[in-house]
């Protein structure tokens, strides 16, 4: 019996993708200490986008929830902020597979930049509004420029551990 | 037309009202609920503070475990890149450390005479608590430039005391839990400091820029005589930070006259900080 088939790696292989997006709100790695300007991206948001697009429910609404409260506490935002982000990127993940009825890599990642562009400003909106924080618009232009494109590398990444995890189902 | 509007009012419904099979609740409602807790911890709500506190306490020493492999990793690259760097830094040092033996012999005569000149004008001297503490996390996202130290309210840490590396100002801690603290770092865009501007004693403000370096304001105008090189302390003013603490030097002046502030500290090598209350014990 090969040892992805068995009951216990079948489990922690499931878990991987939410197992992941809790380590990096935890670690937010982000490649900060190598002073490029301006780089920065947002895993949390591709992760979440293509699980809740391709995942099949595997990422729960509740942990994504509460992986947006331990996000905020990490950064230093306004409580719910994150939450709210992650959950609608969850939402526009799932409106899209409803419509999709062939789907297509290319459009998936066009829909994924609309997505990032309508809840980055939404998020920005809010804590600027609301909550008086000052923001850099280059790095937050940069950031979504960076999660989009960084989007394309790790779909296929995590489409090779998709496949991996119905076989082990199979 | 309308088939198409249907479509997309179905689909809509489909992703946020309907609860999936695997799920526990539907979107709108866990949206609902970010809501509430914003709005709530807006206007201060004890039970979201409540909230906030005991998450806080976990999610820190949390992170500072789950972030063990990649401190290594970056640990590893300062490392060597200190040790590609050995050869000029230490070319540097000694002419700098020629220089500092020569102006160190004035300094005695100038900080006794200091003192007595603040006494005078009843300046806050006295560091009235000292605190060491270990930077926990070191998270510094594009948007926000914080870090969290082991420090808090057990330790008698209190909000808008100034935090030091080494004699160099980074900070001031706004946000305490039992053991735990947040500085806002000088780079944090919210960050504004009363300055004073040296030789010639210009008194401004440094804000944050987001980036490794600090900007000056007010400072504009022409007919104030700022160089490059132009070194950067705290002025005291509002009562927080005792006067003089060293921060960091004019690097640049672009071409509208806005100044930029190379800080002395480095906020990527933050490992060990002083938490200081000043206050006149007189």
């Amino acid at each position: 019996m090969a040892l992805s088939k068995l009951p216990i790696s079948r489990k922690i292989l499931s878990l991987g993708p939410i197992l992941l997006l809790y380590i990096s709100v935890l670690n937010e790695f982000d490649f900060n200490y190598l002073n490029f300007k301006y780089f920065s991206f947002n895993f949390p948001y591709i992760l979440i986008f293509y699980w809740s697009l391709k995942g099949e429910g595997r990422l729960s609404y509740v942990l994504v929830f509460i992986a947006g409260l331990i996000n905020d506490v990490v950064i230093g935002l306004p409580i719910g902020i994150s939450s709210l982000t992650y959950l609608l990127i969850c939402g526009f993940a799932v409106y899209l597979r409803n419509i999709t009825l062939r789907p297509s890599l290319v459009k998936d990642w066009f829909f994924f930049f609309f997505t990032i562009l309508v809840t980055s400003s939404f998020f920005y909106s809010i804590i600027v509004i609301f909550f008086n924080v000052k923001v850099n618009y280059y790095n937050l232009l940069f950031n979504v420029l960076y999660t989009f494109l960084f989007y394309y590398f790790f779909s296929y990444i995590f489409g090779y551990y998709l496949n991996l995890l119905r076989r082990t189902n199979d | 037309m309308e088939t198409n509007r249907d479509d997309f009012i179905i689909a809509i419904r489909s992703a946020f009202l309907k609860k999936g099979t695997k799920q526990r609740f539907s979107l709108v409602v866990l949206i609902f609920f970010s809501l509430t807790i914003l709005f709530l911890g807006k206007y201060d709500f004890k039970g979201i503070n409540i909230l906030k506190s005991g998450l806080n306490e976990f999610v820190y020493r949390s992170t500072f475990i789950i972030s063990i492999p990649e401190n290594f990793v970056k640990n590893t690259y300062n490392l060597t890149l200190s040790h590609i760097n050995l050869y000029n830094d230490h070319k540097k040092l000694k002419k700098d450390f020629n220089t500092l033996q020569a102006e160190s012999l004035n300094n005695d005569f100038i900080i006794s005479e200091n003192k007595i000149l603040r006494s005078k004008i009843e300046d806050i001297v006295d560091v009235s608590s000292e605190i060491l503490a270990k930077v926990l996390v070191d998270k510094q996202s594009p948007f926000l430039k914080s870090v969290i130290v082991n420090r808090g309210s057990k330790h008698k840490v209190k909000l808008g005391m100034a935090v030091l590396d080494g004699e160099f100002l980074i900070g001031k801690v706004v946000e305490v839990n039992y053991r735990t603290s947040r500085v806002l770092l000088l780079s944090d865009l919210n960050s504004k400091v009363p300055v004073s501007i040296e030789p010639n004693s210009i008194q401004s403000i440094l804000t944050g820029t987001g980036q490794n370096v600090g900007k000056l304001q007010y400072t504009q105008l022409d007919n104030l005589d700022l160089k490059k090189g132009d070194q950067i302390y705290s002025s005291g003013s509002g009562g927080i930070f005792k006067s003089g603490i060293p921060i960091g030097k004019i690097n640049f002046i672009d071409d509208n006259n806005e100044s930029y502030v190379l800080f002395h500290s480095n906020f990527s090598q933050l490992r060990l900080v002083k938490i200081v209350l000043y206050e006149n014990l007189d």
